[in-house]
């Protein structure tokens, strides 16, 4: 009762915040109440026993993606002061696409039927998940290649944004 | 208690208030904002599937934590596009950066 | 039982914040007293002995001071942004082990308040969210010098964030564990500033810029940014930064302790076990005697310059004693356990290779300015 509690309790809270994300006018909010989405699917990881994604989460996605989104916005702080909709002029077929998006994914998803679980499997007794998941990206067997794939993306990236945003003189 | 299929409704949800985001606004930084909504989707779907089918496996967290590096990778180089643009063009509206070249 | 855990809990946690806050209090007049000396002053001593009553004083000034809201701010972030400054730097040191475990007849009682797993990621991630109070204050104010001073901060403690935390990832390499109190275990047999002395003495450098001490106190430059983020701030909130500042200096030195210094470890510690907070307050006050040290020796540092150093030279400094770090624990393993002691020396030679570096470019710069 009480994870069902949790759960619905993390779903409000990434869901309104995701609304707010995508409506409000102020980039700045916008940009905070994402944190609060961040920061409830952060508590859905704690929640499924996914300790160290979730406290990735938070340093990554709260502490370095989010802050540069607000660096962003105060860069470009002008774009603020318009008055005028912040939304484009196709918003509502958007709106009807995605709902019918979230029709289709859920009609999918309720498809699934009777192969979905109704409770978490169980963690043997003596497995560490954090363990595993060390093994597992360092593993040449496991997933050793898309984590230095990942890694390489990683550091072109950092490059590749280095470079368009100097200021050429 | 809580069955998978919840949380895979409330990634649903997410993802298509995110694309809604990236439909909807005007703002190049806005909707990087909604590309991030839907990345988080996609990570809720990877670590409930890790925990309800087998957590031995740990390909679920694993893709996770590539799908931060990748979001990573794709705010730094968007966000120094958008403030780029913004030195050039004085704007960050989506919608008046319709220009190929000039 | 469930409630005696929930009961110790609260107690602990109580505890720790009164700590912390009397920390903060007694912080501000040491730093005064210790300034004061080295600036061959006598410093505050009008209220109490020794003006021990200082801070009180202090505090009923700050309090009765009138709060003042700028036109057009933004209310409730300019009310939220203080908040969100002082709650990481306090919750921050639930994790930090004071000492072993204590036995009372049957009971035994730890002293630390959360026994997390990924202890030193919880850490970097609380640490992570202090950044928002500051940047959140300097953009709700609705002024110019506070934004510059917001953005600079973010920036800045951004930057400093990956050398701070390739310096967690040493210290989790030397323990093989995240967990803190496994780390202080793991330093029975010599400090991790014994063998990684580059390593903390980067740690030391970056805590310096995580708090935004000097010669990293760019954010709140007087001369440039009429204080930075705090400009509009009066009153109680004002000393909420103020305590903020403060208590991540004691939180922050005590991080420090555990990872590179040996923790609550000192002689004797295992048979009176009482010995461990006090060794760890001893540990934090010279820490702490450090950082006012740096405040009244060094100048503020430029502010490019200060990036430039974060990213040039103290990431890669970092990057490589993470390297020197993993082949030496490598080699300690596999041929002969004497051999981690070839990490302190190549890890002390790339640090004064760095020292060498940053050295030459500025007399480069000195020179082309001539």
């Amino acid at each position: 009762m009480g994870a069902q509690i949790l759960f619905f309790l993390c779903a409000a809270l990434i869901l309104i915040s995701a609304i707010m994300v995508v409506t409000v006018r102020n980039l700045i909010h916008a940009a905070l109440w994402l944190i609060a989405t961040l920061f409830g699917a952060a508590l859905l990881y704690a929640s499924l026993d996914a300790s160290f994604i979730a406290v990735v989460q938070v340093v990554v996605y709260i502490g370095a993606i989010a802050i540069m989104f607000i660096f962003a916005v105060m860069l470009t702080r002008r774009e603020l002061l318009i008055k005028t909709d912040q939304t484009n002029a196709n918003w509502p077929l958007a709106l009807g696409l995605s709902a019918v998006m979230l029709v289709a994914l859920g009609y999918v998803i309720g498809g699934f039927g009777v192969t979905l679980n109704t409770t978490p499997a169980a963690i043997p007794a003596g497995v560490d998940p954090l363990t595993l998941l060390g093994k597992a990206l360092l593993a040449p067997e496991a997933y050793v290649l898309p984590f230095e794939v990942a890694s390489v993306l990683l550091l072109a990236a950092m490059v590749g944004a280095v470079y368009v945003a100097m200021n050429k003189k | 208690m809580i069955p998978l299929s919840w949380y895979l409704f409330l990634s649903a949800a997410l993802f298509c208030i995110g694309l809604y985001g990236v439909l909807a606004r005007k703002n190049a930084i806005a909707i990087l904002l909604g590309v991030e909504l839907m990345l988080n989707a996609v990570n809720i779907n990877l670590v409930a599937f890790w925990r309800y089918l087998d957590p031995t496996q740990m390909g679920g967290q694993v893709f996770a934590i590539i799908v931060f590096a990748v979001a990573a990778a794709e705010v730094a180089v968007g966000l120094s596009l958008v403030i780029s643009i913004y030195r050039t063009r004085g704007t960050v509206v989506a919608d008046e950066l319709d220009m190929m070249k000039w | 039982m469930d409630w005696m855990l929930l009961l110790e809990w609260v107690i602990k946690s109580f505890v720790l914040s009164l700590i912390l806050l009397g920390g903060f209090a007694y912080l501000t007049w040491f730093e005064r007293k210790v300034l004061a000396r080295f600036q061959v002053r006598i410093g505050p001593n009008r209220a109490g002995p020794y003006a021990l009553l200082q801070p009180i004083a202090d505090a009923v000034k700050l309090i009765f001071k009138e709060e003042f809201t700028p036109a057009r701010a933004e209310k409730i972030l300019f009310f939220l942004a203080p908040i969100v400054t002082v709650v990481p730097a306090l919750v921050v040191a639930a994790v930090v082990p004071w000492g072993p475990d204590i036995q009372i007849g049957s009971y035994t009682l730890r002293l630390y308040i959360a026994d997390i797993s990924v202890g030193v990621l919880y850490i970097t991630a609380i640490t992570s969210i202090a950044v928002y109070g500051i940047t959140l204050a300097g953009w709700s104010s609705n002024n110019k010098y506070a934004l510059m001073g917001g953005l600079r901060s973010s920036a800045q403690m951004v930057s400093y964030e990956l050398a701070l935390g390739f310096c967690f990832v040493i210290a989790i390499l030397m323990s093989g564990s995240m967990r803190p109190i496994d780390i202080v275990d793991a330093q029975r047999n010599g400090w991790f500033f014994l063998i990684q002395p580059a390593g903390a003495f980067v740690f030391l450098i970056a805590t310096l810029a995580e708090v935004n001490r000097a010669p990293f106190d760019m954010p709140e430059a007087e001369q440039e940014l009429a204080a930075g983020f705090h400009s509009e701030y009066s009153g109680m909130k004002f000393a909420l930064f103020f305590m903020a500042e403060y208590t991540k200096m004691i939180t922050i030195s005590s991080i420090a302790v555990t990872l590179f210094f040996g923790g609550y470890l000192g002689p004797f510690v295992d048979q009176l076990p009482f010995l461990g907070p006090i060794y760890m307050l001893a540990k934090i006050v010279a820490l702490l005697f450090f950082m006012v040290w740096v405040r009244a020796t060094l100048p503020r540092i430029r502010y490019d310059r200060l990036m430039a150093f974060g990213w040039k030279v103290l990431l890669p400094l970092t990057l490589a004693l993470v390297l020197i770090t993993a082949v030496g624990i490598l080699l300690a393993q596999e041929v002969n356990p004497n051999l981690i002691w070839i990490t302190p020396v190549i890890s002390a030679f790339a640090g004064f290779f760095a020292i060498g570096l940053v050295d030459r470019s500025l007399r480069r710069k000195a020179y082309a300015a001539r």
